[in-house]
């Protein structure tokens, strides 16, 4: 079962105490910098720069003349050598590599106590909550990129047939939109609200690899700045599918694309290991599989995608990259290889990865339901096993997207059963939310509103999934803007919809501050309107003949396209009601929020606010699940302490004073370093 | 579908009791059943006949009545979460002061509920994969790209066949059964079978006849192969419908059903007009090899090693001249 956190090293933790930072007289000798000068996003970016102008000039070096791509002088091994020593020298600036390498040439580095500033934002840190937050601000930066360039694609075709962009600019901008909200998705939840809940969540002091899921941070990061970089290079012709042989015939953009996605890939693998081991392995004493928060079971079956989904990804770049720069032929027909192969690289990871985007959708509207209908969740089991047996399925259904393709046309019944199969525990959402309904007491809150919002739009999302798993339809719909319409029903319909419900649910947690309600409101109505108005037109004008992708359309089509493209100009704006939002409660007007704004029953609510460094004084036994509303006779969730159950009735702790020593546990240490 | 929720036989403070549980049953069902029954035949014989891809083909009649029957089965699914969600909003909102809600066993799962919701789902599920297998094999493959051995083809024992070459940015047509001409018009004659052997000749492209309800990849070096049987006249889109690069958004023509002695007539004048053309392109084979030197456009069969003069060993032999 669970291990008890508190066996963690054994080494002094300077810093505790009071006493001053330094180092205990029997440890190796270690030296201090400024501030300024240990490892920060400031080098990251510099260390960034110097790899890549290091790479791209070893990469003019040994293949200039031989490599160029046709007419634009560009070195694809230039720019891939480039790209990838700049992740490095990024990586290597954030401080990544400090700690491995002090490892293996013997030196013990000197722990730093948490930085109670802004700076430890900039930082490789092992803290979750910091880890939490930087996600959220590194998945803000990639959805609002991505937004701007689908304003853009909106822009363009606002007009049937008279154009804003060129030919080249207009897919390099749909290619840029389609990959870095793609990116940006796969770490919406996981990374912000995953890597911030989890560890509170389930009763322990820290993830499992602290150092990991920094790492996985800044690699997402660099792999931000990675995608950025097609623009640079003339941005790549292929959309976020990254289809062969147009794929080899591209050009240097291309390059940004295929070592992006390995980069990001990198991250989602570590993420997902790291996230794996913490939900199995830290749980607290008493947190049995039964009363594990529902969001932690969505994000343990996410986990399974991430790991062993993503790894194809990764590969099928690194082909994708030796293609074009060494020459080999893995998708080059004429040459023994198979344009297929890389439809089929890309889809077994890219289906998955759909589910990557909606599971953890589904935990936070199960999670937040139960506390504005104070019942219990329905159907907890049913729950659990269907986001398993979503994870299971999903890789078993891949080429639904090839229906039309050529390849293996003999198995579409097979994949049109398995496509349909997974209708079945995809639909326990709905059985578990709506029976969660059932005689409740439903409070409209803005968290609550983002959450039905989410249900009415996945179910349209779900139900056209439906029509296009039918191969006689799907010969109509496939590669129209009715596919479109429903993944953005699915993912931002899904994803967003329940990531901005957990983002106002957890933000009075995580901030300690309490969000205008009146401006949350407006951002979900807004929201919710413009986004229905923008996308369900595209179902229409997909039915209607529109393929994705085009920058010219029938004529008769430009009302719909109007339609969706300034609804979509609203939904834009309706983003910076957030933003103005956030800024203005947080920081303009702050309001303290209670400890227990939503009167939650979850662990993390139990926890003081703002939450200490170490989460927890003593590691809580859990008593009981966190759905026993309306239970008055119920075991309160947890335990979390003598001094505390003394004090207050359990379950309704507040706020205590933990912030300096820690005393009465025997093990005054922090978790970690 | 199954209206969910019941959380069993109330227990405990509850005050509606018993009486309250069934009292929402039945006004849920009959709401649902009164909206679907008005609109599922509302949508079939109003909106159906319109749905897309239309009628010109069996295939695209295929697609649009398959269309039809699961929106008839998906509308109740939709009313029954939508008139559910407003019915909870309307009776169980806290403003309204009802009875705390009860937690406990019954609100925590009913074994009855989550079975039947299992066995309703998964019935339809699978009456939806059978159906969609039986419309799928039945006509032939349903106008979907089949491969290059299609083993679902049409009963029909006369086959037009016509090859789709996408290459970057257009759609050509040969006609192999007129010598193996090359253009870049697509005329079918009505009451007819065609079978679509869609290739490409650089990258990925999708051969979409809108109105025909074909859609079939173009793959290099790959014979794709795709049946549509026509009978009704009049023109139809040719879009394509796999990002192909960078004028992927204008690559599109149109096309015509005519009578099959329009169709004769123009196919035997367009053979004798092109016959010189015809001549210097490769023969007509199943898939093409773009040309080593590139530059120049041209291209070869596959059967035809493009470095050497020397025919690759087991692989078919061309028709028709060259």
């Amino acid at each position: 079962m669970a291990i008890d956190t508190t066996q963690v090293g054994d080494f002094e933790y300077p810093g505790e105490e009071g006493e001053e930072v330094g180092n205990p007289p029997s440890k190796p000798q270690t030296w201090r910098r400024s501030d300024w000068l240990r490892p920060n996003a400031l080098w990251a970016l510099v260390g960034g720069v110097v790899g890549y102008l290091i790479g791209h000039w070893l990469g003019n070096v040994i293949a200039s003349g031989y490599t160029q791509v046709q007419d634009t002088g560009q070195n694809d091994v230039a720019i891939v050598l480039g790209l990838s020593l700049g992740v490095a020298g990024f990586m290597a600036g954030i401080g990544a590599l400090n700690y491995p390498l002090a490892k293996i040439l013997g030196y013990e580095l000197s722990p730093h106590p948490p930085e109670p500033t802004w700076a430890r934002y900039f930082r490789m840190t092992d803290d979750h909550k910091v880890v939490g937050m930087q996600y959220a601000v590194g998945v803000l930066l990639f959805l609002f990129t991505g937004g701007l360039l689908a304003m853009l694609i909106r822009t363009e075709l606002l007009s049937p047939t008279s154009h804003v962009f060129g030919p080249g600019t207009y897919i390099a901008i749909v290619g840029e939109h389609g990959t870095i909200m793609m990116m940006m998705a796969s770490s919406a939840v996981v990374g912000p609200l995953g890597n911030w809940l989890i560890p509170l969540m389930i009763g322990s002091r820290r993830m499992a690899y602290p150092r990991v899921e920094a790492f996985s941070f800044w690699i997402f990061m660099a792999g931000y700045l990675v995608i950025l970089s097609a623009l640079f290079f003339g941005g790549f012709p292929t959309g976020w599918t990254g289809y062969a042989p147009l794929q080899t015939q591209a050009g240097g953009g291309m390059d940004s694309y295929l070592v992006g996605f390995a980069v990001i890939g990198i991250g989602m693998i570590l993420a997902g290991f790291n996230l794996a081991c913490t939900i199995i392995n830290y749980r607290a004493p008493g947190m049995t599989w039964s009363r594990l928060p529902i969001f932690a079971w969505a994000i343990l079956a996410t986990t399974a995608l991430l790991t062993l989904a993503t790894p194809t990804l990764v590969v099928a770049g690194l082909m994708g990259i030796f293609d074009r720069t060494a020459e080999t032929a893995f998708f080059v027909n004429e040459h023994g290889g198979s344009n297929f192969l890389w439809q089929n690289l890309f889809w077994f990871f890219g289906h998955p990865e759909v589910y990557i985007m909606a599971l953890p959708g589904f935990g936070i509207v199960m999670e937040i339901m139960p506390v504005f209908t104070r019942k219990p969740l329905f159907a907890y089991k049913v729950a659990a096993a269907g986001m398993l047996g979503v994870a299971l399925l999903s890789f078993f259904v891949w080429q639904h997207h090839l229906f039309q393709s050529g390849i293996n046309p003999d198995m579409r019944p097979l994949f049109m059963l398995t496509t349909e199969l997974i209708s079945i525990p995809t639909g326990f959402l709905f059985l578990v939310t709506l029976g969660t309904l059932w005689k409740a007491k439903i409070r409209f809150d803005t968290p609550m509103l983002f959450c039905l919002g989410m249900l009415f739009n996945f179910l349209i999302g779900g139900v056209t999934g439906v029509f296009l798993s039918d191969v006689p339809v799907n010969v109509t719909v496939h590669g129209s803007f009715f596919v479109l319409a429903h993944f953005h029903y699915t993912i931002m319909g899904g994803l967003i919809f329940a990531l901005f419900g957990g983002f106002y649910f957890w933000f009075p947690k995580i901030t300690g501050k309490t969000m205008n309600r009146r401006l949350s409101k407006w951002h979900f109505w807004t929201f919710f309107i413009f986004f229905n108005c923008t996308f369900f037109p595209l179902f229409l004008v997909g039915l209607l003949g529109q393929p994705r992708r085009v920058f010219e359309y029938a004529t008769n089509l430009q009302t719909l396209n109007d339609i969706s493209s300034i609804s979509a100009y609203c939904l834009g704006a309706s983003f910076f009601l957030f933003i103005i939002n956030f800024v203005w409660s947080i920081y303009l007007t702050p309001h303290e929020a209670p400890p227990n704004p939503w009167n939650s029953l979850g662990l993390e609510w139990q926890t003081p606010t703002p939450v200490p460094w170490f989460n927890f004084e003593h590691i809580p036994v859990v008593l009981n699940d966190p759905y026993h509303y309306g239970e008055p006779d119920a075991a309160p969730v947890a335990d979390l302490g003598m001094a505390m159950a003394a004090a207050a009735p359990a379950g309704a702790v507040g706020h205590d004073e933990l912030g300096t020593g820690v005393e009465g546990d025997g093990d005054p240490r922090p978790p970690i370093l | 579908m199954t209206d969910p929720g019941a959380a069993g036989p109330a227990t405990g403070p509850d005050q509606s009791g018993e009486q309250g549980e069934t009292h929402h049953w039945w006004r849920l069902i009959a709401i649902w059943v009164v909206l679907s029954a008005i609109l599922d035949p509302l949508f079939y014989f109003l909106a159906g006949p319109h749905i897309p891809p239309g009628t010109m083909t069996d295939v695209a009649q295929g697609a649009q009545f398959d269309f039809n029957v699961l929106f008839v089965i998906a509308l109740p699914v939709l009313l029954a979460v939508w008139i559910y969600l407003i019915y909870a909003f309307i009776m169980w909102r806290a403003s309204r002061g009802g009875p705390d809600p009860v937690g406990g066993e019954a609100a925590r799962g009913h074994l009855g509920i989550q079975v039947g919701w299992i066995l309703v789902t998964t019935v339809v599920v699978l009456f939806l994969a059978g159906f969609g297998t039986y419309e799928l094999v039945q006509p032939g493959g349903a106008g979907g790209g089949e491969g290059s051995s299609p083993i679902w083809t049409p009963t029909s024992k006369t086959v037009l066949p016509i090859q789709v070459i996408g290459q970057q940015w257009k759609f050509t047509y040969r006609y192999p059964t007129f010598g193996g001409f090359e253009t870049n018009q697509l005329v079918v004659p009505n009451d007819t079978t065609i079978q679509f052997n869609v290739t490409s000749l650089d990258v990925i492209h999708s051969f979409w006849a809108y109105q025909l309800g074909v859609k079939a990849d173009a793959n290099p070096d790959y014979n794709n192969v795709a049946y549509a049987t026509t009978q009704e006249l009049g023109s139809f889109i040719v879009r394509c419908a796999e990002l192909c690069g960078i004028w992927h958004g204008a690559m599109y023509n149109n096309g015509a059903v005519v009578t099959p002695q329009q169709f004769e007539t123009w196919a035997k004048a367009t053979e004798v007009r092109l016959r010189r053309n015809t001549k210097l392109l490769p023969p007509f084979a199943l898939t093409y090899t773009p040309d080593a030197n590139g530059a120049d456009g041209g291209y070869y069969p596959d059967n035809v090693d493009p470095y050497s003069n020397v025919e690759q060993y087991g692989a078919p032999q061309p028709k028709g001249g060259g």
